[in-house]
C-alpha cells in the first residue's frame, strides 16, 4: 500500500512527457538543432519550479511526510566522471533519443523496438559496474 | 478537454515535472531514473559477480514502483489522452530529417526509420537502438544520474557536479546530431 503514492507519483510522470512530447525522439533532435524552445522551456521551468520548492524545503527547514527533516545530500566533488560520463550518455540521448525515465514510459505507449534500448541501457550499466574500479572518477 | 488532448506547453509541463521532483523529496526520496537500471541488474542477480551491485536494492522498490507509474501513464497519455495533431515540430527540423531519410512526425512521437517494429528485421536497426541504450545506461552510471537525477533534480539543488554533467549530456548531444547522425543515415 506505500507504494501506491509512487506509483501515481510514476504515472504523473510518465503522462506529463509523453504529452509534452519529451519522450519524442524528434523533440530531442529539435533541441540539439537548436530550431524549437520546447524543451528548453520544459527543463528551465522544470529547474525553476525546483529551485523555488527546494529553497522553501531549506528556509523552513520542512520535514517530509514520514516526520523526518528533509536533507538533500550534495553530489560528490569531481569533474572527469561528471563531463566524461556526461558526453557518454548525451551521445546515446540524442542517438536514440530517449533518457531512462522515457525508455520506459515509451515501452508503456506501446513502442516494443524500446525493448532494445532498455536492454542496452541494462548492459550498459552492467559494463560500468564491471570497469568501476578502473575508470578515473 | 481540448487542452488536455493538444500538445501540452512547456511552462505547464516544466511546472509539473518540477512538482515530480518535489513530490518525491517530500516523500523522502530523490528523483533519478536511472538508479533503476542498476537495481534491474540486482535483480537478476549480477551482485553475485560484480560487487557494485551487490548493495540493498530492496530499499529501491520505491522506485521501481515509479517505473511502473510511468509505464501506465505512458500507455493511458498516448492510448487515450492523444490525437493525431501532435508532435509538430519546426519544418527546418523537418527539412533536415528529410534529408537523413528520416520520416516526418505526422502525429506519431517516434521515426519509423529508427523505432517501426521492422527494425527487428534490420542488423543496422537493432545495432543502433542497442548502443543508444548502452551509452545511455553506462554513460548514466559513470556520471552518477540522467536527465532527472542531474538537469532536474541537480541543477534544482544549485550542484555544481551537476552542472559538469548536464555541459557534458550537451556536448554529446550536440556531436551526436551534428556530426554523427548524418554519417549513419
Amino acid at each position: 500500500m506505500k507504494l501506491i503514492k509512487f506509483i501515481l507519483v510514476g504515472f504523473v510522470f510518465g503522462i506529463v512527457l509523453t504529452k509534452s512530447e519529451a519522450v519524442s525522439w524528434y523533440r530531442i533532435y529539435e533541441m540539439f538543432q537548436f530550431q524549437s524552445f520546447h524543451m528548453y522551456g520544459i527543463i528551465m521551468v522544470a529547474i525553476v519550479t525546483g529551485v523555488v520548492g527546494i529553497q522553501i524545503i531549506k528556509k523552513y527547514q520542512l520535514k517530509d511526510s514520514t516526520g523526518t527533516p528533509i536533507h538533500i545530500a550534495d553530489k560528490e566533488p569531481s569533474t572527469i566522471r561528471y563531463v566524461v560520463g556526461g558526453i557518454i550518455f548525451g551521445l546515446g540521448w540524442a542517438l536514440v533519443g530517449s533518457c531512462p525515465g522515457p525508455i520506459f514510459i515509451l515501452i508503456g505507449a506501446g513502442f516494443s523496438s524500446v525493448i532494445l534500448v532498455l536492454l542496452g541501457a541494462i548492459a550498459g550499466t552492467f559494463l560500468y559496474g564491471l570497469l568501476k574500479n578502473k575508470l578515473p572518477h | 478537454m481540448e487542452l488536455i488532448y493538444h500538445t501540452w506547453s512547456w511552462y505547464i509541463s516544466g511546472f509539473i515535472i518540477g512538482l515530480v521532483m518535489l513530490a518525491l523529496i517530500y516523500f523522502g526520496k530523490s528523483f533519478g531514473m536511472s538508479s533503476n537500471l542498476r537495481t534491474l541488474c540486482s535483480m537478476a542477480g549480477a551482485g553475485k559477480r560484480v560487487s557494485f551491485f551487490n548493495w540493498d536494492w530492496k530499499s529501491q522498490r520505491w522506485n521501481l514502483a515509479v517505473v511502473a507509474g510511468a509505464i501506465l501513464g505512458g500507455f493511458v497519455a498516448t492510448h487515450y489522452l492523444s490525437e493525431t495533431s501532435n508532435v509538430s515540430i519546426s519544418t527546418d527540423t523537418i527539412g533536415m530529417l528529410e534529408m537523413m531519410h528520416i520520416d516526418a512526425p505526422q502525429g506519431k512521437l517516434m521515426p519509423d526509420a529508427l523505432f517501426s517494429n521492422q527494425v527487428f528485421e534490420s542488423p543496422k536497426g537493432i545495432f543502433i537502438l542497442l548502443v543508444g541504450g548502452l551509452l545511455i545506461g553506462f554513460g548514466s552510471r559513470y556520471a552518477g544520474g540522467c536527465t532527472s537525477g542531474h538537469a532536474i533534480s541537480g541543477l534544482s539543488n544549485l550542484q555544481i557536479p551537476s552542472l559538469k554533467a548536464v555541459i557534458g549530456f550537451f556536448i554529446g548531444g550536440l556531436i551526436m546530431v551534428h556530426f554523427i547522425l548524418p554519417l549513419i543515415f
